[in-house]
């Protein structure tokens, strides 16, 4: 559906440029839930702006390339998208959940303008009494009532904003959805309801469900293959389950084995030290710094992503 | 008889006004609430969600906020009520210490981080000018595993989330405090360094004799590191009790909520079913 290849993006800064996706490689299945997890300024908001196709300001795609492979609702036929068109996708085939509620809905304006004023003009021509009511119609699906429609996004709750954009990302029935961080600034209960919601779309619209978090519980609960990114660098993917029972790259054992279980007293210790600077990464392994299985070669060559069983990649010399 | 319990709070409350000046609109906050420390080392996790007036209680035993109602009573000292009977603020700020949500604005950009440290010895007394705090605060630092090399005339910028947050402790600590109040120390850190700031707290209660109330909503972290768990929702204690009894036997319906509300690693929700493994 999505394939990216070899790409390399990141955002020019006064002191240098930041490659914050560095030679990924990755493919987005049809109705699957992808994860990609890891520490913050791994990269993993960048990448999702790459599946996005949005570049501009000081993101940019310096090499690479992005491909979208959508069926045409009208005629049927397959249709590859690059990624300079990938925008005429917005909304229909591809929709994005960006991080923070809060911050993303205009703060003095109803939800009702933000929800049909930001439709294509081809849909807004079928009137905009009849497009409230299928509006409403689809709120009701997100169980928020319709009087959230004359409301401004202070009135609502944390979690009733992030409906709304559950909702607008969902509305057009879209082939994608990437949500960025969707529940992170949520309570855990008000997050349970977030994440069986986006569940129950992607499994009601059979399209798929890219999802952003630094919380590894998230991933184990929702999604059916993850990632785990680190400095820019997919490290390790693979079927989420197989990824927890036998992850293959230290960073992504060290991560799983850091996470308290309720109730477990077992001492669980922290991942020393910090990221490489992105703007200076080191040659070899981005991890070798960090790592306690940490041999000469790691600092020398920097290991590829390979398959290791059906569909579990690794990044490590040692995987 | 049993030695005076560290901290107890006795029918607290606490009403905030709502809107303007002549509103009459009000938030109660923290209702009714009573709560002891032992006299011996402990950390108590104090849980809930937004809104449960967690944070509300640690500000009153910080005595950031004044209780509406109620009593707080440190070592058996008043905490709160007439500046004449209550403990006075520097052998308060002795005995009490915050750790903060934020590490990252916790410390002013155009101030090194280890000015704070040097300026909480000397503001409290333990040393009078830098030379004599430099021991205070070396040792304080290598009680969170840092070296005054690595914080000397460095600013917030130059340090992870986790390095500021084990600064934060490590200030806390230079009064040599009975008492730290930590308000979701770790929920602004990486998941990957949460455990290190975690497992001081253990450490530190174990060699420093220093309690914590640790205030968080995440119930994992709680009852890995503490030794009671307080549950709050609405301002109310719903449920208090060790923390192996908590989870093993949550009576409250609302510890339930929060305990099955939580992603797990190892057992999916209910609601989900069975994974559907599209890659297999």
């Amino acid at each position: 559906m999505i394939r990216l290849q070899n790409v390399r993006a990141g955002y020019t800064t006064p002191t240098g440029f930041v490659g914050a996706v560095d030679d990924v490689s990755l493919t987005v299945e049809d109705s699957e839930i992808l994860g990609i997890a890891g520490e913050s300024g791994c990269g993993k908001s960048t990448l999702i702006k790459v599946i996005y196709g949005q570049f501009g300001g000081p993101l940019s795609l310096m090499a690479g390339t992005v491909e979208a492979q959508f069926r045409d609702p009208v005629s049927g036929q397959l249709v590859v998208t690059g990624v300079a068109r990938l925008r005429d996708l917005w909304w229909k085939q591809i929709s994005y959940i960006p991080q923070g509620s809060m911050s993303v809905l205009n703060p003095v304006t109803r939800i009702a303008t933000q929800m049909i004023d930001g439709l294509p003009d081809a849909v807004r021509a079928r009137g905009r009494q009849a497009l409230r009511t299928e509006v409403e119609a689809f709120l009701a699906e997100v169980k928020l009532p319709a009087s959230v429609l004359d409301a401004y996004p202070h009135q609502l709750s944390g979690g009733m904003r992030q409906r709304v954009l559950v909702a607008m990302a969902a509305f057009f029935n879209p082939r994608l959805i990437l949500a960025d961080e969707p529940t992170t600034a949520l309570d855990v209960v008000v997050q349970k309801h977030i994440l069986l919601l986006l569940v129950a779309i992607q499994r009601r619209q059979r399209n798929a469900l890219v999802i952003v978090s630094h919380d590894l519980g998230v991933h184990y609960q929702i999604t059916d293959r993850l990632a785990i990114a680190y400095a820019g660098k997919i490290v390790e993917i693979g079927p989420t389950r197989a990824l927890f029972e036998q992850p293959r790259h230290p960073y992504t054992r060290a991560l799983i084995d850091s996470l308290p279980r309720l109730g477990d007293r077992t001492p669980r210790h922290g991942i020393e030290g910090r990221p490489p600077d992105l703007a200076n990464p080191p040659t070899g392994c981005r991890f070798a710094a960090r790592c306690s299985l940490v041999h000469d070669i790691c600092h020398r060559v920097s290991p590829d992503l390979i398959e290791r069983t059906p569909g579990h990649a690794a990044a490590c010399h040692l995987a | 008889m049993s030695a005076v319990s560290l901290l107890s709070l006795h029918g607290v409350g606490k009403i905030f006004r709502r809107g303007g000046l002549f509103s009459r609109g009000r938030i109660e906050a923290v209702r009714d609430l009573s709560l002891t420390l032992p006299a011996e080392p402990s950390i108590v996790a104090i849980v809930g969600e937004s809104g449960s007036g967690k944070t509300t209680l640690a500000r009153m035993v910080l005595r950031l906020v004044e209780p509406s109602a109620g009593s707080i009573l440190l070592e058996g000292r008043k905490l709160n009520g007439r500046r004449a009977e209550r403990l006075p603020d520097l052998e308060f700020r002795r005995r009490v210490q915050p750790i903060f949500q934020n590490p990252f604005e916790a410390y002013s950009i155009h101030l090194p981080v280890d000015f704070y440290l040097f300026r909480t010895a000397i503001n409290l007394g333990m040393a009078s000018d830098q030379a004599g705090a430099m021991p205070v605060v070396e040792e304080a630092l290598r009680s969170v595993g840092l070296g005054l090399d690595r914080v000397r005339g460095k600013f917030v910028q130059q340090f992870s989330g986790g390095e500021l947050q084990r600064i934060a402790i490590a200030r806390a600590l230079i009064p040599r405090p009975r008492l730290i109040v930590a308000d979701e120390p770790v929920s602004m850190v990486d998941a990957s360094l949460r455990m290190t700031i975690v497992n001081l707290f253990t450490q530190i209660r174990a060699r420093s004799g220093v309690s914590f109330i640790y205030i968080t909503h995440d119930l994992s972290t709680a009852t890995y590191v503490a030794d009671r768990i307080v549950i709050m929702t609405k301002g109310e204690i719903v449920e208090q009790g060790a923390a192996a009894e908590i989870t093993a036997n949550p009576r409250h319906e609302y510890t339930r909520l929060l305990m099955d509300s939580i992603p797990r690693i190892g057992a999916r929700w209910a609601e989900l079913g069975e994974q559907s493994d599209t890659t297999a």
